[in-house]
């Protein structure tokens, strides 16, 4: 195991080296992410969730139309059904990008990390980039196949929409984009909390639990809480019909970004000031 | 060169490092020792930006860490050697950190080399033994062919042939007339590996001086003998001022202050017979001891809370 010489020159004779770049730090983070296990098995759980739910979704929801009431058969919105179940695969996706960060705390990676990359904002911006692309990519493959798959299922059963209704287009884009939103606040979580459970539990109760408790509460409390909570409004973008309380799909799409990107700014700020 | 200017760094209460002056000058290797606790991570981590010191500043090469340009190519470190994610394999570990500094997958291959791990490294690194990761770590140390390295304990966990490589190493690395940090807390591997040696104890400078001269300052050289007359050199070495103790034996006597030459001469004198005379050294590891025993000594009246 033992090495002879050490490196080709010394100091004098190194090569010319050039600074570091924000494109160095995005090749070094996209590296980061396709070499561990948990982003092979968290995209194919993105995926599958996505497109299976949505399938199953989709067959359900149709059979029971022809059942289904006056008020129920208005709001018919087989766009959205279609791609229902992206909301649970959201869960996925927030998972990883939560341990996209926090295991660089609990495995010491971080300090490795940032003693290659001293700026921190770098590694933080390389980080959250780097996954959103991921899963944009991820996020709109499952959306377009959850969707033709979805229609026709549904077709048949209760009417159907086609790519080029009018919204539907945006709808099935749109349900990548708010994964990808998505994607940039489980790494600011993760960056902001460190801890892995903890940042999990945190988007778990953002996801699911707090919209849930809304759902308990009285309706001048319930409809604020479902208009503008940035889960629920930036997955306005992924519907068609617009149901009572809740945004318009761009509007909505903005309040998710906006907090996005205050989170963002927390991460930044705390990850430039803590001593890791 | 790593400059340090009145370093400061308090965890609450606690004064991790205190007023912590020193330069660490390139060709040499630098040995920074200190008991556990000493403050001697706490300082490398404030030399590579991941701690802002609570006073105080640390230059590379005239820079602050956080201000390099190219970092990896100036600064090559290794603090914990455990401090990789466990489900990357090695090669990939490497070429994050060298992608992130715009080095060639060349030199990735190059330095598993020179580590001797490129039978290892597709493995993922979380069955790596100890010494493996030191390995690792100072793989990564090398990528961007560094003028500046910065080595936490390198040693441990290693097999005496990896120790070894280790001190060649970075005998090596100053030759080449590179500046090379490197802590541990084993005086007897800085007494091999070191030229210059920076000693702390309780977050305090104590000592900033080279290999001999720390062992002939700061411990006092004993002298053992053995004479029939033992009681009677004891009285005439007191009376010349020297410090005597009574040795293992009634005629065996240890005296300081006093070198084996000058006893002799003493002995000589007073027609005294000698049966032994032998100088005996300090060594680095008692001169150490010592030395910080005295540093805590003070800080314990010094320090308040």
């Amino acid at each position: 195991m033992t090495g002879a010489a050490i490196a080709p020159a010394g100091p004098d004779q190194r090569a010319a080296f050039r600074a570091a770049t924000f494109a160095d730090a995005l090749r070094s983070e996209w590296i980061k992410l396709r070499s561990v296990r948990s982003t092979f098995w968290a995209l194919t759980a993105t995926v599958l969730l996505g497109i299976a739910l949505g399938a199953v979704i989709s067959a359900a929801a149709a059979h029971g139309y022809a059942r289904s009431s006056a008020s129920a058969k208005l709001s018919w919105d087989p766009a959205a059904v279609s791609l229902s179940g992206i909301g649970i695969a959201t869960l996925a996706i927030a998972v990883l990008g939560v341990l996209f960060v926090s295991s660089e705390y609990s495995s010491g990676m971080i300090r490795t990390s940032l003693i290659a990359v001293p700026k921190r904002g770098r590694v933080l911006a390389a980080k959250s980039l780097v996954f959103a692309a991921a899963t944009f990519v991820v996020g709109e493959a499952t959306s377009f196949t959850a969707f033709f798959a979805g229609q026709a299922l549904i077709a048949g059963h209760a009417p159907h929409a086609g790519i080029g209704d009018p919204g539907v287009a945006r709808a099935v884009v749109g349900a990548g984009l708010a994964l990808t939103a998505l994607a940039v606040l489980s790494v600011a979580v993760g960056t902001v909390l460190r801890h892995p459970a903890a940042a999990i539990a945190c988007m778990i109760a953002v996801l699911f639990v707090l919209p849930g408790i809304v759902q308990a509460l009285p309706d001048s409390w319930r409809n604020p809480g479902t208009e503008f909570w940035p889960t629920q409004a930036g997955g306005q973008l992924a519907t068609v019909h617009q149901a009572a309380h809740t945004l318009a799909p761009w509007p909505g799409f903005g309040v998710m970004c906006l907090f996005v990107a205050i989170v963002y700014a927390i991460a930044w700020m705390l990850l430039d000031r803590r001593d890791v | 060169m790593i400059e340090a200017h009145g370093l400061v760094k308090r965890y609450g209460s606690t004064m991790a490092v205190n007023d912590l002056s020193f330069s660490v000058r390139p060709g040499l290797v630098t040995g920074f020792l200190g008991p556990n606790g000493a403050g001697k991570t706490t300082t490398m981590r404030m030399i590579l930006g991941l701690d802002a010191p609570t006073r105080g500043s640390v230059t590379v090469g005239g820079r602050s860490y956080r201000d390099l340009p190219a970092p990896m190519h100036e600064v090559g470190a290794l603090l914990d050697a455990r401090a990789v994610h466990g489900g990357r394999r090695a090669r990939d570990h490497l070429l994050c950190l060298a992608r992130s500094n715009g080095i060639a997958r060349r030199r990735v291959d190059e330095v598993l080399r020179i580590v001797g791990l490129e039978d290892v490294a597709r493995r993922r690194t979380k069955g790596f033994s100890l010494g493996m990761s030191q390995r690792l770590g100072i793989a990564a140390a090398l990528l961007g062919d560094p003028a500046v390295l910065i080595l936490d304990e390198p040693v441990n966990g290693l097999d005496p042939d990896g120790i070894h490589w280790v001190r060649t190493l970075m005998r090596g690395l100053a030759a080449e007339g590179r500046t090379v940090l490197v802590s541990s807390h084993l005086m007897s591997e800085m007494a091999l590996t070191a030229d210059h040696l920076l000693v702390i104890g309780k977050g305090r400078l104590i000592a900033d001086t080279n290999v001999d001269e720390f062992t002939r300052s700061s411990s006092q050289q004993l002298v053992h003998v053995r004479s029939p007359q033992a009681a009677d050199l004891a009285a005439r070495g007191r009376a010349a001022g020297a410090t005597v103790r009574a040795g293992t034996g009634p005629d065996v006597i240890e005296i300081t202050g006093m070198d084996s030459a000058e006893v002799g001469r003493l002995a000589a004198a007073h027609g005294i017979a000698l049966s032994e005379l032998t100088p005996v050294k300090a060594s680095l590891e008692e001169a150490f001891m010592e030395l910080t025993r005295d540093s805590v000594e003070y800080q314990a009246a010094g320090v308040t809370r």
